[in-house]
């Protein structure tokens, strides 16, 4: 077969053309009441990103990235701008206390009327128009299909400088409830030389929508982000997510990434050691079961030496569900004295489960400590029959194992968010409260 | 303490099992009743765990002949937790890891599932507490093991005194305890099988699977058996024991040539 390089130009007419040119006009015009802050660089990559799709599309199974997760089910998704959240909508239960909580939904100014922390501020504008997308360049993924799908509709950017120790945890909480539509959202998030910050960014969906968010945050020497994010959804919700996270020497990234229930889901992590010698943690969890697609594409770049990384993926997969992890970490020539290890662990709950587990390690220093490893399990009989010969039920001693392997992910998130109960809300949708 | 009208708990008759299409079990006959104390020994392989396991309902294992009643019912009609529940507990020779799951969660499920399933109401979790608290003490254990996950990363003393604190907590009426003296030092013996008297009560039995007398010394059976091959071939007092200790299991493989005699009609194996 004679093979063709093919620029993924999609087939002009086809269904998913057809979406992404409605979803390109309903977001033409900036969003209603997108508050004040220039949108010069905004808009100036908007206006591109917008032509780059068009030209291209969605992107097709050829190309590597995208060989195992299809984006058909956006298509299911109206053209619509997901209305903005109702004062008082949102979730049912308040914030821990002492925890901030700004509702996110790309329509309203989250900061309207909230009297930031202490260490917390709106960025200036000059200087965000001036940072805007320098995270994704130093990370590579700022031409990535993602970066630029939410480039070509976001209206507003929540853009925060974290200034020494923020002691408020912070809770940035996109509920797209009820509603059908697309909701664009976008985050930037500097963080001075010795600042830390605690965050939790939640997902919620109920109904035949697609999030689209791009989160840039670029630590400066010695700053620590311990960044949760907690995605529930249902089977005809959809969530992509971009993380691009950049880390000057010294600071420390601590990032816990726990998504369940999403008829389709991807996150995409970039994290760049700008010269090394800084700490990244990341942990991870997909649920899916019934069609759910959850594809979780890290990507860790180590620019100068001893840098380290310390990564662990699971994975819940029930009926047809589908999981798809792809860690990539680069350790270039300069990168020597790296220690990086990456651990994949995934349970299979039914015979038509799947997952596609890939490592890849690009490492060109000698000098190097790296390790990885992938499992795929089913629930332990030895652990099952234990429980069970101490009075539990078969479906109660299932269900601990099973939260008992997601605890390990799940402990790593903020301790704000354990008033979404997690294990429950990813494990046990279902269940009443 | 042998009460010939004590009720029985226990019978075991003619039971034959595999694993796989390999018989393990070849006949055991074994009634156990409230108040007795009886001390399984045998060889590896022998069918001793085997024989625990089953009793438990280990899904691992095939019953291809025999009967288990449990105070007249059916035994093995019931699912591993209906047993649980009903009051049959089986103390693990290898006590299961189990990452991520609280220890004192997985002990309150476990206690509020008996005592549900015997009429009693579930306790919450102050209550709770204080039960453990109070039970810690029969197996002198640090209470730092209930926040720990189940199991992980207790050395084997500690997985011996948590499986005893379980029996303690969930007062079975058949406690099976399956070398329950393997991995111990002298001191842990000594604090588990002083938690095991503890717990011996008239109301219910206690079947010890064990290769040595170490733990006989400890814990004073009211009856031994010798396991071979799949079958009871000895059954005596505590002495039985010691003259074990002292003749060696060979001294049993005599028994079992005799008895496979007995299959040929040759006389039955002795009972001392």
């Amino acid at each position: 077969m004679v093979s063709l390089a093919v620029s993924p130009v999609m087939a002009p007419g086809s269904a998913s053309a057809a979406w992404l040119e409605s979803v390109l006009r309903v977001f033409e015009p900036f969003l209603p009441a997108a508050p004040g802050p220039s949108l010069g660089r905004l808009a100036r990559s908007r206006s591109a990103a917008r032509d780059e799709l068009r030209r291209t599309g969605l992107p097709p199974s050829r190309q590597e990235a995208w060989r195992f997760t299809s984006l058909a089910p956006l298509i299911a998704v109206p053209p619509q701008v997901l209305p903005a959240s109702e004062p008082g909508h949102g979730p049912d239960h308040p914030p821990a206390s002492g925890t901030l909580r700004l509702y996110w939904d790309g329509v309203r100014d989250p900061l309207a009327g909230v009297d930031l922390p202490e260490g917390l501020s709106r960025l200036e504008t000059g200087i965000q128009d001036a940072l805007l997308g320098t995270v994704l360049e130093a990370a590579g993924t700022a031409d990535s299909w993602m970066v630029r799908f939410n480039a070509a509709l976001v209206g507003q950017v929540l853009a925060l400088r974290v200034r020494g120790n923020v002691a408020v945890p912070l809770e940035l909480v996109s509920d797209c409830g009820p509603a059908a539509g697309v909701r664009p959202l976008r985050l930037l998030l500097v963080m001075e030389e010795d600042a830390s910050l605690e965050l939790l960014q939640v997902h919620r969906a109920a109904d035949t929508s697609l999030t689209t968010v791009v989160v840039e945050a670029q630590l400066a020497p010695r700053a620590r982000l311990r960044h949760g994010v907690l995605a529930q959804g249902t089977d005809v919700s959809c969530l992509l997510a971009h993380l691009a996270v950049s880390q000057a020497p010294a600071s420390e990234l601590d990032l816990t990434m726990a998504v369940g229930g999403w008829g389709l889901v991807r996150l995409e992590p970039a994290i760049t050691q700008l010269q090394g010698a800084a700490v990244t943690r990341l942990r991870g969890l997909q649920v899916a079961r019934n069609r759910q697609i959850a594809d979780l594409h890290s990507l860790v770049r180590f620019e100068g030496p001893e840098g380290q990384l310390d990564q662990l993926q699971k994975a819940v997969v029930d009926d047809a569900g589908r999981s798809v992890f792809h860690g990539a970490v680069q350790v270039p020539q300069a990168a020597q004295r790296t220690k990086a290890s990456q651990l994949s662990r995934n349970l299979l709950l039914s015979d038509r489960a799947r997952v596609d587990a890939i490592p890849q390690l690009e490492i060109v220093a000698d000098d190097v400590r790296c390790t990885h490893g992938a499992t795929v399990t089913r629930l332990q009989q030895e652990e099952l029959f234990y429980l069970r010969s101490r009075g539990l039920g078969a479906d109660q001693a299932a269900r601990l194992l099973l939260e008992g392997f997601c605890d390990e992910i799940l402990a790593g998130l903020p301790a704000s968010a354990c008033r979404w109960e997690p294990a429950r809300a990813l494990l046990h949708p279902a269940l009443p409260r | 303490m042998i009460r010939p009208d004590a009720p029985v708990l226990l019978e075991i008759r003619d039971l034959h099992a595999t694993v796989g299409d390999q018989p393990i079990l070849k006949g055991v006959d074994l009634t156990l009743r409230a108040g007795e104390i009886h001390a399984v020994m045998g060889r590896n392989g022998s069918g001793k765990s085997t024989l625990s396991k089953l009793l438990a309902g280990h899904p691992a294992y095939t019953v291809t002949a025999g009967t288990v009643r449990y105070r007249g019912e059916d035994l093995l009609a019931l699912a591993p937790e209906d047993r649980a529940r009903s009051g049959v507990f089986l103390g693990f020779q290898y006590p299961v890891e189990i990452p991520g799951v609280s220890n004192l969660e997985f002990l309150r499920v476990a206690t509020n599932a008996r005592r549900l399933a015997q009429g009693g109401e579930e306790l919450d979790t102050f209550a709770f507490e204080d039960l453990v608290r109070e039970r810690l003490k029969v197996v002198q254990m640090d209470p730092a093991f209930l926040e720990r996950s189940v199991n992980e990363g207790f050395s084997g003393g500690e997985k011996k005194r948590n499986e005893i604190l379980q029996m303690a907590l969930l007062e079975p009426l058949v406690a099976i305890l399956d070398e329950t003296d393997s991995g111990l030092d002298i001191d842990a013996l000594r604090i588990v099988s002083a938690g095991v008297n503890q717990l011996a009560t008239p109301d219910n039995c206690i079947l010890l699977i064990t290769h040595y007398q170490r733990l006989l010394d400890e814990i004073t059976p009211d009856f031994v058996h010798v396991m071979a091959a799949g079958r009871i071939l000895r059954t005596g007092g505590k002495e039985l024991a010691l003259e074990l200790e002292r003749r060696g299991y060979d001294w049993v493989d005599g028994g079992l040539a005799s008895s496979d005699q007995a299959d040929t009609g040759a006389p039955a194996l002795e009972v001392v």
